[in-house]
């Protein structure tokens, strides 16, 4: 934890939301009204004014082939066309090696809810590996598991499924 | 210790005779109200297994109030209408009762209570008679007072009575339910009971998620949080005074203790590894959880107070669902590691891990029941169904099929299960429904929201 506040240094909201994950209160403060935000995967705050930060997750989106690979029904290994894909993904991380990241793991909803989390750790802990294999140092990356919460496509078919069986690569800052 | 709001009152031929209706009854043979059914002389049983076919009929007139009082909770009179129709719905839901509707029932006076008018009632179609009193007392308390008499036999099978306070009212009515059920059937109670679940709003793929928590027919409905980060898995302590679920607050997933009274929680295990699929130990000390720490997930176990996890699986495939037998001394859980979702068990040291579904499809979810007879689980082959199968794996019963039928929950007594429904497409509503063991009796449980991950909790003291 010491090591990960010390790394950080550049004051953006995006660290804010990464060093705030690190507390964990015993006593969680009192529930606020509204509901805003915190209720799934979010990236680091995008400039408003359209301009994009070398290095930022808008960067990334836009220079990597895809930030997202995709699994097979029940399955967690890296395949060609991952590989491609986060070979890509590394050699942009090599360029900005201050660079954080998180990989999300999700399942498609044809599972049971835990152990849809247990699988969708083990999506991102695949991909994870992979691109530490490939030289992106592994105290640059954490994973967290969705499981089934987060679907990007909504249907109940084999389409919808194969799109959110995946692993999504997301620049903390 | 948990202070139960409940005071019995003790009408059975005791010095309580001043909670009972004017005038006194005449006190019945004293083993008539404990007399367990299916034994003695062979008066009115309800069989729980033939019973759904045939449901019992039963007649539940107006409870008629001592003196027509004002309450916190509503006037006496309007309170006694409503504890007949609780009562009259419990039975019903149970499947083995069909209540008479009220264009069948005759009004009751308060001194009819202790005297049935048993030859009106055997021109009815009621096997069955329960009748009650309301009362408000003078401390502010209510007492409701519940008698369960045999029609044909002109007998009176059982009596109790309740002192709650307003607040309380609807349990005093699902005691009285629970009093009927247990007599009849021999079957432990699980009327007075609460479920904490998940209730949903949003779009599938931004769906907000609160704890909630409701009696068991949906009536006290609270929600516990707020929405602001996905909560998963809630179950009950069985002290009932605090529930465990997984959260996505903080961005770890992790567990954490709810506090019923404080509204407080706390994460229980220090870490950065996601932590998930929860469950207290039947004696409350422990939770059984699963942890996931480099793609690889297994179980643990935790002092319900935190500090160091010990680890009891170490197989290389996914080990979660950890539930324990009601004893304490084994754990049912599921793993991959012959390749899909199986139902293991072990005893709670971890040790003498053996799998026990062997049919076909992939097995998930599995939950012991609290009577230690029975475990319930998933089962995926095509659909999602909700099944039943012996601790040693044989007898395989499917109680339900849907297209996803997911996360059963014992109730209290064991002959009842509850789950969640999902429905297919971009709405994926999800809804909470109950089935009892032999699948007939299949309803929905009724939520403001939509609902997932239903915990039936324990009876309440």
């Amino acid at each position: 934890m010491a090591k990960l506040k010390t790394s950080l240094i550049i004051a953006t909201a995006a660290l804010a939301i990464a060093a705030c994950s690190k507390k964990r209160p015993e006593v969680l403060p009192p529930a606020p009204v509204q509901n805003t935000g915190d209720t799934g995967p979010t990236g680091p705050v995008t400039p408003t004014d359209g301009a994009i930060t070398p290095g930022s997750d808008a960067d990334f989106k836009r220079s990597v082939t895809s930030n997202t690979v995709l699994f097979g029904l029940d399955q967690y290994d890296i395949d060609p066309a991952a590989r491609t894909i986060l070979d890509n993904q590394a050699q942009w991380l090599a360029r900005y090696p201050n660079v954080r990241i998180t990989i999300e793991g999700h399942c498609d909803e044809r599972g049971t809810r835990e152990y849809n989390l247990a699988l969708g750790d083990r999506r991102a802990n695949a991909a994870k590996n992979y691109l530490a294999a490939r030289g992106v140092s592994a105290t640059r990356m954490t994973t967290i598991s969705y499981g089934s919460e987060r679907p990007v496509a909504t249907g109940s078919d084999d389409e919808a499924y194969a799109q959110n069986r995946r692993a999504v690569t997301i620049v903390l800052g | 210790m948990f202070r139960s709001p409940f005071a019995l009152a003790l009408l059975l031929g005791t010095a309580a005779a001043a909670q009972q209706p004017a005038p006194a009854p005449q006190s019945p043979p004293a083993a008539a109200g404990q007399q367990p059914a299916g034994q003695g002389d062979g008066g009115l049983i309800v069989d729980v297994e033939g019973g759904i076919s045939a449901p019992t009929p039963i007649a539940i007139p107006v409870m008629p109030a001592a003196a027509v009082v004002n309450t916190p909770a509503g006037s006496t009179d309007a309170l006694g209408r409503q504890l007949s129709d609780i009562i009259a719905n419990d039975l019903r839901n149970s499947g083995l009762f069909t209540p008479l509707s009220p264009g069948q029932l005759k009004s009751v006076s308060f001194p009819e209570v202790t005297q049935p008018a048993y030859d009106h009632w055997r021109g009815t179609q009621a096997q069955a008679l329960v009748q009650g009193y309301i009362r408000a007392n003078g401390d502010g308390t209510l007492t409701v007072g519940c008698y369960l008499y045999d029609v044909s036999a002109q007998r009176e099978l059982a009596r109790q009575g309740f002192v709650v306070p307003p607040a309380d009212w609807r349990r005093a009515a699902h005691k009285c339910a629970d009093t009927v059920y247990s007599r009849l059937t021999g079957e432990g109670p699980y009327f007075d009971s609460r479920v904490v679940y998940v209730a949903e709003t949003g779009p599938k793929d931004k769906r907000i998620k609160r704890l909630a928590i409701m009696d068991q027919d949906g009536a006290n409905h609270r929600f516990l949080t707020n929405g602001q980060s996905i909560v998963l898995t809630p179950r009950f302590a069985p002290n009932q005074q605090s529930i465990v679920y997984m959260s996505y607050v903080g961005r770890i997933p992790s567990i954490y203790v709810y506090d019923i009274g404080s509204g407080r929680q706390r994460l229980v295990v220090q870490n950065v590894a996601t932590t998930f699929a929860p469950r207290f130990s039947p004696d409350g000390r422990n939770i059984l959880f699963s942890m996931a720490t480099g793609g690889n997930t297994d179980l643990y176990r935790v002092s319900s107070q935190g500090g160091t996890p010990t680890r009891l699986t170490t197989s290389p495939g996914i080990d979660t669902g950890g539930s324990y037998s009601p004893d304490g001394s084994r754990i049912v859980f599921e793993s991959d590691r012959s390749g899909g979702q199986q139902i293991y068990v072990m005893n709670a040291d971890g040790s003498n891990q053996q799998r026990i579904s062997f049919g076909g499809g992939r097995y998930a979810t599995p939950v012991w029941s609290p009577r230690g007879d029975l475990i319930a689980f998933t089962k995926l082959a095509g659909n999602f169904r909700i099944g039943t199968m012996s601790p040693s794996g044989g007898g395989e019963k499917l109680l339900t099929n849907d297209w996803s039928d997911e996360g059963p929950s014992w109730s209290p007594n064991g002959r009842a299960i509850t789950f969640y429904r999902s429905g297919r497409g971009s709405s994926g509503k999800a809804t909470l429904w109950m089935v009892d063991l032999t699948g007939v009796n299949e309803r929905r449980i009724p939520t403001p929201l939509d609902g997932s991950d239903p915990a039936w909790g324990p009876l309440r003291p």
